[in-house]
Parts: C-alpha cells; sequence; structure tokens
C-alpha cells in the first residue's frame, strides 16, 4: 500500500498539451476517482502515473519515493484496462501468471498465488479457456485477477466497465468497491461515468482541458462546485443555467429569462454573478402566476416510473429540466408554467464561472417583475 | 390520399425473385470465367507435360498420361540439383526477411522515433525499383562480397525483394494490434523483446503465414538474379534451369520436359498455399486480436 502524490507534473505531445502542471496528493488506501469529458487527459494522467507514458515534466511519487524514471512495472502498481486487454493466446490462468512467470517465481509459488486470486474472484473454473471463450464480466474478472496476483500497492483502473451493457455494470461496479473495502489498496480510477465516481470514490478528482477543476468528497463535489463546470459536470440531468444582465442604475438587479429577477447588491463584494444554476430536483413546477417564479412554457414530460423529468422552455434557445418524484402533473405541452424553487439552492456564477457564495438567508428579490 | 415514395415504384415480388435468382446464375458463370481463365494454363501445361514428340502438336483437351517426361526429368542430376538449390535458398530468404521484418516491423510500428517515417517511406521506395535497375549494382555487391556463383548470393539478393514488402505488411499489422495488450505487458515487467516473442508474435500468426508464404514465392520462381549472379549447373535454382533444359539434339525443343518440369516446380507452391491459407483463414476468423 502506498501513497501517489503528483508535483507539476504535464505532459505534451508535439505542441499539444494534455496535461497541464497538476498537483495531486494521493493518501495510501484512498479511492480516488478521475473523471471529465473525453479528451480531458484523464486517462492519460493515469499512464502518467503507471510509467507508460513519461512525463514532460514534473515528478511523480509513489510510496514516498520518486519514480518519475522508474519503469512501470518496477513502480509495484497493477493497470486494469479498458479493452482488458487480455493476452488472447493464453488461457487465463497463463494471463493471470504471466507478470509472476516473468519475474521468475517459482512454479509452486505461482500456482498458490494463481489458485489463491482465482478463489477470491470465483473464477477457478474457467483457468483452461481462452479470453475469447468467456463473457464480459468473465473477462473483467480476469483482468482484475490480473491486477491483483502481482499484490500491487496501487491499482490503476482506466474505464474498467465501459464495455458492459449496464446490469453488469451495476454488479462490477459493486464489486469493485468491494475489492478495495477488502484489499484496502489505493486505488485510482478514471470514469467518464459520473454514477461511477460517485458511488466509488473517497475522493473525486474533476479534470477539464487537463487541468484539476476540483477535487473533493463527492457530495462536497456536489452540494459546493467550486464553478461553474464542476457544477454542469455532476448531476444527471445537469444543471439548469441561465445568463444574468444588469439593468437599473441604482440598484443593480441582475435579469435573466422568464422574468428572474435579483438585487445585486448584496453580492456585489464578490464580483457581480453572471449566471445562476438550479439543480432539477431543486426546481418546483408551480401555477405560472404564482409570486416569485420565474414563468415558461411547459413542453414535454418524461415519467420515468419511480420520477418523473419535466422540460420547460423559458426563451426561444433555453429549455430548462425539472424532477421529481411522485405523480406527474397535469399539464398540457404548450401551456404556461411556473418554476420555483428555495433560495438556498440558487448558485451564482461570475464572469469567469467561479461560483459566488451568497449568503441563503438574504432574501432574494425575486418574481415577474416586468 | 398520398402514395409513398417506397411503393410507387414496386415491381411484383416475382419479378424480385426473378431477378435474384439471374444475380446468382451470373456471379457463378462469373466465377466460373475468372477460375477458366486462371487455371487453364496450368491445366494446359498438365496436359501437355504428358504428351512426347508429334503428340505435342496436336490439340487435344485431355492428358495422354505418358509420364515419359517427368520420369527423364527425374532422372537429371542438374534439374534435381536445381530443386534442392530452389528449396534453400527459398527457406533461407524467407527465414531472414521475416526475422528482420519482424523486428524492423516492431521498431517501426510500435516505437515512436521521429525518423521511422522516413525509413518507413525509403522501404517503400527500395520495393518500387525494377530489378533491372539494381541489377548490376548487386553484382558488384556480390563481387565484394566473394558470393558469386554461389547460392548465397541470390540468398543476398533476394532479401532486396522480399524484405520490403515483409517489413511493410507486417508493420501495418503490428500497428492493428490493440496498444493496450503491449501496455499490459510493460506493466507485467516484459523487456521490449519478450513482449515480442511471447505477446505480439505468437498473435501475428497470420501476417507472419502470407507474408512468409508471397516472399517464398517471390524467392522461388525468380529468375532475373538467379540467371545472373550463377554460374554453373550445379548451382542454378529451378527457373534457370527450366530455361535452360535442352532436348536429345540440339535442334530439338524439349517442350514436353519443360512443361513437366514447370507442373513439378508448381506443386510444393500449391501444397505451401493449400497448408497456410488454412491458417491465414483460420486467423483472421479467430477474432484473435481482440482483447
Amino acid at each position: 500500500m502506498a501513497s501517489v502524490s503528483l508535483k507539476n507534473v504535464s505532459k505534451t505531445f508535439g505542441t499539444y498539451e494534455v496535461i497541464r502542471s497538476i498537483d495531486l496528493e494521493i493518501e495510501d488506501g484512498e479511492f480516488v476517482v478521475f473523471v471529465g469529458p473525453s479528451g480531458c487527459g484523464k486517462s492519460t494522467l493515469l499512464r502518467l502515473i503507471a510509467g507508460l507514458v513519461p512525463v514532460s515534466g514534473g515528478d511523480v511519487f509513489i510510496g514516498g519515493d520518486q519514480v518519475t524514471d522508474v519503469p512501470a512495472s518496477k513502480r509495484g502498481l497493477a493497470f486494469v484496462f479498458q479493452s482488458y486487454a487480455l493476452y488472447p493466446h493464453m488461457n487465463v490462468a497463463r494471463n493471470i501468471s504471466f507478470a509472476l512467470e516473468t519475474a521468475r517465481l517459482g512454479k509452486d509459488e505461482i500456482r498458490r498465488r494463481v489458485a489463491r486470486v482465482a478463489d477470491m474472484l470465483k473464477i477457478g473454473h474457467l483457468l483452461e479457456r481462452r479470453p475469447r471463450q468467456l463473457s464480459g464480466g468473465q473477462r473483467q474478472r480476469v483482468a482484475i485477477g490480473r491486477a491483483l496476483v502481482g499484490q500491487p500497492e496501487v491499482f490503476l483502473f482506466d474505464e474498467p466497465l465501459s464495455n458492459l451493457d449496464a446490469d453488469l455494470r451495476m454488479e462490477m461496479r459493486f464489486e469493485i468497491a468491494k475489492l478495495h473495502a477488502d484489499v484496502k489498496t489505493t486505488m485510482i480510477y478514471v470514469t467518464h461515468d459520473q454514477t461511477e465516481a460517485m458511488t466509488l470514490a473517497d475522493r473525486i478528482v474533476i479534470l477539464n482541458h487537463g487541468q484539476i477543476e476540483q477535487v473533493g468528497r463527492p457530495r462536497e463535489l456536489y452540494d459546493r462546485p467550486e464553478n461553474r463546470f464542476v457544477a454542469g459536470f455532476l448531476g444527471s440531468p445537469r444543471m439548469n443555467f441561465a445568463a444574468l444582465e444588469a439593468t437599473g442604475p441604482a440598484v443593480p438587479v441582475l435579469r435573466g429569462p422568464g422574468g428572474f429577477a435579483y438585487a445585486a447588491e448584496y453580492v456585489a463584494a464578490e464580483g457581480r454573478p453572471a449566471e445562476i444554476g438550479l439543480r432539477p430536483e431543486a426546481l418546483k413546477l408551480v401555477g405560472a402566476d404564482t409570486k416569485g417564479a420565474i414563468r415558461g412554457t411547459f413542453e414535454r414530460m418524461e415519467d420515468l416510473g419511480y420520477e418523473y423529468v419535466c422540460y420547460v422552455r423559458l426563451t426561444d434557445t433555453l429549455v430548462w429540466t425539472v424532477r421529481s418524484t411522485g405523480s406527474p402533473p397535469q399539464i398540457a405541452p404548450g401551456d404556461p408554467a411556473g418554476l420555483s424553487w428555495q433560495p438556498e439552492n440558487l448558485y451564482l456564477f461570475g464572469e469567469d464561472g467561479r461560483r459566488i457564495d451568497h449568503r441563503a438567508s438574504v432574501p432574494l428579490a425575486l418574481g415577474a417583475s416586468s | 390520399m398520398t402514395v409513398s415514395v417506397a411503393t410507387t415504384r414496386r415491381y411484383s415480388n416475382a419479378t424480385y425473385r426473378t431477378l435474384r435468382r439471374v444475380k446468382t446464375a451470373g456471379l457463378y458463370a462469373g466465377v466460373a470465367a475468372v477460375l477458366v481463365y486462371m487455371l487453364f494454363p496450368y491445366y494446359w501445361a498438365i496436359v501437355s507435360s504428358t504428351k512426347t514428340g508429334q503428340a505435342l502438336y496436336q490439340f487435344t483437351l485431355l492428358p495422354a498420361l505418358d509420364f515419359s517426361n517427368y520420369r527423364q526429368l527425374f532422372d537429371n542430376p542438374v534439374f534435381m540439383g536445381a530443386l534442392v538449390n530452389s528449396g534453400v535458398v527459398a527457406l533461407v530468404s524467407t527465414a531472414i526477411s521475416l526475422v528482420i521484418g519482424i523486428l524492423a516491423a516492431y521498431a517501426l510500428g510500435r516505437l515512436h522515433f521521429p525518423p521511422g517515417r522516413i525509413v518507413l517511406i525509403a522501404v517503400l521506395m527500395i520495393s518500387v525499383f525494377p530489378q533491372v535497375v539494381v541489377l548490376s549494382g548487386m553484382f558488384e555487391v556480390i563481387g565484394w562480397l566473394g558470393l558469386y556463383n554461389r547460392p548465397s548470393a541470390l540468398i543476398v539478393s533476394y532479401l532486396i525483394l522480399t524484405l520490403p514488402f515483409t517489413t511493410w505488411i507486417l508493420t501495418s499489422f503490428i500497428r492493428d494490434l490493440p496498444n493496450e495488450l503491449e501496455e499490459a505487458a510493460l506493466i507485467d515487467g516484459c523487456s521490449r523483446l519478450r513482449i515480442l516473442t511471447h505477446v505480439l508474435l505468437p498473435l501475428m500468426g497470420p501476417a507472419i503465414a502470407s507474408t512468409g508464404l508471397l516472399s517464398f514465392i517471390l524467392a522461388w520462381n525468380e529468375f532475373l538474379f538467379a540467371l545472373t549472379f550463377i554460374l554453373t549447373d550445379e548451382n542454378r535454382t529451378v527457373p534457370v534451369a527450366i530455361g535452360l533444359l535442352t532436348g536429345s539434339s540440339r535442334y530439338e525443343y524439349p517442350f514436353g520436359q519443360i512443361m513437366a518440369a514447370s507442373v513439378t516446380v508448381t506443386l510444393p507452391l500449391l501444397v505451401l498455399v493449400l497448408i497456410f491459407q488454412r491458417k491465414i483463414v483460420a486467423g483472421l476468423t479467430s477474432g484473435a486480436v481482440k482483447g
């Protein structure tokens, strides 16, 4: 078991900066998930830690030791690949034991270790099979077995569940969480799936354009995103946003779509909010003339059984989603609708995208002012 | 009432059925025509090889089943020696070009070093030179190496023909193998050589079989170098030996024997193709590359 730490790590391919000076401390035994949109550099960052890709700058430490120039196999880590990367011409047992064979371990030792891993992952009956004779879930288990057998100090997962269908993905997610609880090894897990990130992680690292947007516990990131990107990335359906513009010379009032109005004096110290954000579940569908609600046109409802999602058009280009449980409202497409929310659920973002802390206790001047 | 586009221009079901049958029949007719065109010369050689004397000048489609040409051929020590020479030369040059080709392909396909592209283009350039252009220069090289009139001269000179396409095909094949497989092997502690021998090579069977086969055929059939670099009968390879076959008198052209020799020389190739063709097809369909 070991901690992992990145100091000012960067990577460029040609002139393209994939990773821009990242600093990150991962504690011993922690489960950290790298998440971000495709092309954000999360897989590259994982390969930099693994030593499969050399860094362009900065240093990598594992267990306190500088390993920046140590080859991948000597870093004491295991890697589970997206495509599993099982050796197609070897049976399961040899796939698992190949690293031990390469390290010239004794035959008995190899057999004992393979048996223990196979037992742990319940793949003992598959040992003689070739990878192509296995189902997706079984291949996944073998890949994890291959990672486990070397008794690594750090586990690296590169989108390990993205090739599985939904049911199996849930099952394997559970298994990986259990594995971490059992072996308590440091794990770094890359995914683009926020559900995996939220459910598995001790801490989530949100990456965008090769930079860390925010690091924190899942709940923390969800409740207190530092910026617009994090706020928009976590949550499904995603957070509703709307731009604000300033009007009124005396008391600056910010106006948004649907009759949104906000007295800006309270937050002036922290900069002018340029955008508001509201999570779909923070919104409530109310009558169009309810006081304090913003107005829009009801467009469509998706009933998912235990919850429903409504789409309300605020302007020609802006549709907000509302998510709620219970029985769906009786409202027809094209009808006017109102949206209301509790003041503490409103997020404000500045020009630069950073979240502006507003005091939830301050009553918001909110309403259908014309 | 509007009529959908799909139903406005539609023939009856029977018409489409007939059309499909006509297409199938046409396909088979086409395949048959191509097959006849491809196989007739070889069949003609077989027919001719079983005829002697005046029978050669009569048109018959059925073989005469007179094997005296073959008997004469197998009693000819020069021809039998040439067969052995050809086999050795083709096998050794194929083996060498495969070994070098695989190593080069791994370097060019996987290890990213800037001049790799230039090397690959240079390799392609070499293979576009006609043999005649290389011939005189090659003759000098063979002279310097002291290999003139030795079968090893052919092995060396055939590399210039086989190595470029071997390298080229294997490079593109290695590039298509999933990168993660190699990364997995690196994590497992493999050296580059061990990755090549234990992970990539077992997966390259189909590519090695096809390039090896092509290279063998090329070396087996090569004429120009074999004619130029070999002086004496006992060192000749088969294509030249056939060209220099003589009849019982200097005025007789030993057409029957030449045909018999041609048929004999093609047989090993046919056997090889049949053996490896199954391997190539098996390799392609097993989905071995997918992890």
